[in-house]
């Protein structure tokens, strides 16, 4: 086994994700062939080779510091599922 | 001939002669589109009020005599490009409300062009799939047999062009998605090289792959386009400061006699016999016409582009989809009882299975004990993949494939088996590791009538001499002039 | 047993930019709500973060200023973690690869009395890295409500070594690390605005022990004061546990600097998996030396390597220049004027003293002030050259700091001039000893003190302008 049913609760978790009973079952069953096939990587040398994270070789990609028009405050609320006043609205934040 | 089966070039040649008017061109296109749409379902929004403006605009244009690269030209967008004003889906239901306010950079550059867009094309759910039946929209029907999968996740835009719903279309592709679904419907599809062509304002899958890219009738039609969208843009970090050649009339100056390797990995099990002989037959042309052909070996990017792959770009969408949470825009669960509980249920009711399946393999690769073994890993062998495709471009012009292994196949074939459908992206998805540019041109249909796609994977930033070489074999074959009959 | 404290911070501070960290929507503080938002700060789909030149500027120069390693690459990282007033459901920082690496702030604690230096100290720091802040939420009973204004605000994380021993060397710490990045201009570091935020990470352990003790975060500590009063607190009630048998709990506290008294936030029951992994939108930094070069060039003198100059250079006396030297614009200007001529101490003097009680009186900045170097240069060189006395210098200074004229002009047109004219004086002194016979009988049987009644009755008489050198001489004279 790769992945138990425990791990995908904890990392449905992490990602903010739920399922149910029956999905939980076929996702780590889904995952664990995933993982398998994935497996083969183990059999490729990497001594001494750097990890690629990027497709081009780029550096200093900055830009002035000029300032642009901020969007208004009807538009940055235009698609807010539940505006307050001025505000975006989430229901309440429990630490 | 329809004026929406025409191609760009042949389209400007009538507006700039006066034969017909950017109006009559959308009018044909979207006449067509009344006929066929009901069966293919290419889009997920019609753009038609819009579009006619544009159209009423382009001619005003054409009467100053402002003619430009795609005036008047009606082209579909996949629907992850935010277009202001309109709906932006991603193909998902989180998304299915969110309207944009403003405009990606390459849909700012084509209205610069005078193009007319012609709507949102249907996609894969967040362009994760390679069949177009993960949209939460519904499925597109291949137009050569409306029983199979059009390819994906750009299946709409290829449809959409494949059954003359518009002229021409953008795809996005991170590994494979503008190929292989042109492959699957019959047209010609570019993948530019990393970096060539902004990502802004496309919603991104994963940041390190994902590749903007242009789909068409012919090669010209894709250079054309590619011209339009091409170019470095401040807004995107890994955008290239390339020049942008005319490609159009590099095409002319091509030089032909180039040296094309064959990678041999890529011909064997797996592949299906009727596409490896139309394949083969491709390569025969080249050689035929004075072109050098020799057998080169990939063996990581055939073994392990596939597993590389889904680590890495699961990884990345597992961070760029937090996004997605009900907090400032798209869809949000009316069940929340409080900010946590808002994210489960937003997120579990918004994304479909792909996604989820992807974002929960992507965090765990990242997550804290498993990202030596998996994320790092997967880079690493990454960089030895592009090494690879470095050392074998460094004696060959470009290198010839299949495309995908099989043509189209049928609607729910592949569906309940997530790993088999990420098996039939294994020819393109080496393309997106390494950032080079990939073209696939059709080289010819099965007994069934399936279209087949050439795959030319080219040099960085050598995306003149890949449609070069695309157009060498386009214009013996002709296989564009076919259109599916609807 | 006895213990000692063992003291970290980490101090946010937002760096003075026009835009943001990755987009060029404007970086600013009080604007109404959710209007300082574009594509990239609401993390609207396909929105890409693009580096800000000048934040990065000003973490290097951050870094030379205290003494850093700068990287010659750096990358950035993103750290997940879901939060309303995140927008993007991850942070944009850097992880393993930060841009300032070591350095020190160099402190100075509490001396003996206030007219002594203290003891000075360098505190080690760990790290400094680029971030992105995070938005306001305002929690209501049963919600809350975001603003994302200070969203994507370029932010720069201090880490120190574990290397503060006391709630003083904190407060000395944030106080000299504010002077010099106010003095640098890299950032206002307004805590009540929030842009200088400061966690303390506190632990104790017996003296000896070299083992570090249970930490406990304390966070929210919004002034520089509280800092020191949260800490205090902390070690004191750790020290508590210990001496009641319990045991030190790892969990973040909040300390409320109104009430003095602090409380649990969480314990760490579910530790965080931030998943950082580098972001594949932003391209790493390459540093060379000529950027270096280029903003060491802007670098300015430490406020201590200024302060012992100033003492050893001026001879000022430590709580003149503990007055001038942390806000640079007056210490300039003492330099200014020292340059134009003036005695060192005694620009000192009038600028620390007189100057400052001027301007607070009439709430206006040094840039607003009328009284320039000039002003005062040429006041001090009146005085010296026996032009006008002390006294008569204080009144001039109040006329020139209201009507901005040069002292020698309000000298000239009020005619305050030290009468130097003999004849006059004599008159005056003969007039002081005929009205003072007490005072002159008491000179003549040796009280030496008895002058200065005959001395002050002529300065009376000659309305201040008598040179008191001349009264002095002329008085002995004529009682001799
Ligand atoms: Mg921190
Ligand atoms: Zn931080």
């Amino acid at each position: 086994m790769k992945i138990t049913r425990t791990e995908v609760a904890h990392v449905a978790h992490l990602a903010r994700l739920t399922f149910r009973e029956e999905e939980m079952d076929k996702f780590t069953s889904q995952l664990n062939d995933i993982l398998l096939y994935m497996e083969k990587l183990n059999s490729v040398d990497t001594t001494g080779i750097e990890p690629m994270t990027h497709a081009t070789v780029l550096h200093n990609a900055f830009r002035e510091d000029i300032v642009k028009p901020s969007l208004a405050n009807e538009q940055s609320l235009a698609n807010a599922p539940d505006p307050r006043g001025e505000f975006f609205r989430v229901p309440k934040v429990i630490e | 001939m329809e004026l929406y089966s025409l191609t760009i070039h042949e389209l400007q040649d009538k507006l700039r002669a006066g034969e017909v008017t950017a109006a009559d061109i959308l009018t044909s296109v979207y006449q067509r589109i009344d006929q066929v749409e009901g069966k293919v379902h290419a889009y997920i929004t019609l753009m038609k009020e819009a579009a006619q403006a544009q159209a009423a605009a382009a001619d005003a244009a054409i009467r100053n005599g402002d003619i430009r690269a795609l005036t008047g030209i009606p082209l579909a967008l996949k629907d992850i490009y935010c277009v202001q004003g309109f709906t932006t889906t991603c193909g998902s239901r989180i998304l299915h409300n969110f309207v944009p306010p403003y405009d990606a950079t390459v849909v700012e550059k084509l209205r610069a062009a005078g193009a007319v867009f012609t709507g949102k094309a249907n996609m894969d759910e967040f362009a994760m799939g390679s069949s177009t039946e993960t949209s939460y929209f519904g499925v597109t029907r291949n137009p050569w047999d409306l029983t199979r999968i059009p390819g994906g996740s750009s299946g709409g835009s290829a449809a959409a062009v494949a059954a003359d719903e518009c002229i021409a279309a953008l795809g996005s592709d991170t590994g494979g998605s503008i190929r292989q679904p042109a492959a699957l419907c019959g047209i010609v599809g570019l993948k530019p090289t990393y970096g060539l062509v902004s990502r802004y304002g496309l919603a991104a899958y994963a940041s390190s792959l994902d590749q903007i890219g242009t789909m068409a009738r012919t090669v010209e039609d894709a250079a054309l386009l590619l011209g339009a969208i091409a170019g470095h843009d401040e807004r995107d970090s890994t955008s290239f400061k390339a020049d942008v050649p005319d490609y159009r009339a590099e095409l002319a100056r091509s030089k032909g006699r180039w040296r094309l390797g064959v990678p041999k990995e890529f011909f064997g099990a797996g592949l299906d016999p009727e596409v490896g002989a139309a394949v083969k037959a491709a390569i025969e042309h080249y050689r035929a016409t004075g072109c050098e052909i020799r057998e080169v070996s990939l063996p990581l990017a055939a073994e392990y582009a596939i597993a590389v792959y889904y680590l890495i770009a699961t990884a990345e969408a597992s961070s760029n989809l937090a996004r997605y949470d009900g907090v400032r825009y798209g869809r949000r669960s009316a069940k929340a009882k409080d900010a946590v509980d808002l994210y489960y249920q937003s997120r579990a009711e918004g994304f479909g299975d792909e996604v989820k399946r992807r974002i929960i393999l992507g965090t765990h690769v990242l997550s804290s004990g498993y990202y030596d073994a998996y994320y790092l890993r997967a880079q690493k062998v990454r960089t030895l993949i592009r090494n690879e495709f470095t050392a074998v471009l460094r004696d060959c012009d470009a290198l010839l494939s299949p495309t995908s292994p099989t043509a189209a196949f049928k609607l729910g074939e592949k569906s309940s088996d997530p790993l088999a459908m990420y098996l039939t992206d294994i020819y393109t998805i080496s393309v997106n590791l390494a950032g080079l540019p990939g073209i696939s041109v059709p080289c010819g249909f099965t007994t069934g009538g399936l279209p087949i796609g050439l795959q030319i994977i080219g040099r960085p930033f050598d995306e003149a001499g890949l449609l070069s070489i695309a157009r060498h074999y386009e214009q013996a074959h002709g296989w564009y002039s076919k259109h599916p009959s609807l | 047993m006895k213990y000692e404290a063992v003291i970290g911070l980490e101090v946010h501070v937002q760096l003075r930019t026009a835009s943001k960290m990755f987009t060029r929507v404007a970086a600013g503080y009080g604007q109404p709500e959710n209007t300082l938002v574009d594509p990239v700060v609401l993390a609207l789909p396909g929105a890409l973060p693009v580096m800000n030149k000048e934040a990065l500027d000003k973490i290097i120069k951050t870094g030379l200023i205290l003494g850093c390693e700068i990287a010659a690459v750096c990358k950035w990282d993103r750290k997940n973690y879901f939060y309303p007033d995140s927008p993007k459901n991850y942070q944009i920082s850097q992880y393993d690869q930060p841009i300032c690496i070591g350095g020190a702030v160099e402190i100075e604690l509490p001396g003996a009395a206030r007219n002594i230096m203290g003891e000075h100290k360098k505190i080690p720091l760990t790290r400094i890295h680029l971030e992105e802040d995070v938005g306001k939420l305002n929690h209501g009973a049963s919600d809350s409500l975001v603003d994302y204004n200070r969203a994507g605000t370029p932010l720069m994380e201090i880490v120190t070594d574990p290397a503060l021993t006391s709630a003083d060397e904190a407060y000395a710490l944030l106080t000299s690390l504010r002077t010099a990045l106010v003095q640098g201009g890299i950032s206002d570091c307004d805590m009540e605005k929030g842009q200088m935020r400061c966690d303390a990470n506190i632990s104790i352990r017996p003296v000896g022990e070299t083992k570090l003790g249970t930490k406990v975060e304390l966070k929210n500590l919004n002034s520089i004061s509280f800092v020191r009063d949260g800490i205090a607190h902390e070690i004191r009630r750790q020290l508590a546990v210990k001496e009641s048998g319990g045991t030190i709990v790892q969990e973040t506290r909040d300390f409320d600097g109104q009430t003095g008294a602090s409380q649990s936030l969480r314990s760490k029951e579910m530790a965080h998996d931030y998943r950082y992994f580098p972001d594949p939108d932003l391209m790493p930094v390459k540093v060379d030396e000529a950027w270096k070069a280029a903003l060491r060039a802007t670098v300015s003198e430490h406020h201590f390597d200024r302060q012992r100059r100033f003492m050893a250079d001026y001879l000022l006396p430590y709580t003149i220049t503990s007055v001038l030297v942390p806000e640079r614009e007056l210490a300039d200007f003492f330099e200014v004027t020292v340059k134009l001529g003036a005695a060192p101490q005694a620009a000192g003097n009038w600028i620390a003293n007189d100057l400052l009680r001027e301007l607070a009186a009439a709430k206006l900045s040094l840039t607003e002030s009328k009284v320039q170097p000039a002003h005062i240069a040429g006041l001090v060189k009146l005085v010296e050259s026996g032009v006008i006395s002390n006294s008569i210098a204080k009144e001039v200074f109040v006329t020139m700091a209201r009507s901005g004229e040069l002292p020698d002009v309000i000298v000239e047109r009020q005619g305050l001039k030290q009468s130097t004219d003999t004849g006059e004086l004599e008159k005056w002194v003969a007039a002081a000893i005929a009205d003072n016979p007490k005072a002159a009988a008491g000179f003549r049987s040796g009280n030496e003190k008895a002058l200065n009644a005959i001395k002050g009755a002529v300065m009376k008489a000659s309305g201040g302008k008598a040179n008191p050198k001349l009264v002095d001489e002329i008085t002995r004279k004529q009682l001799g």
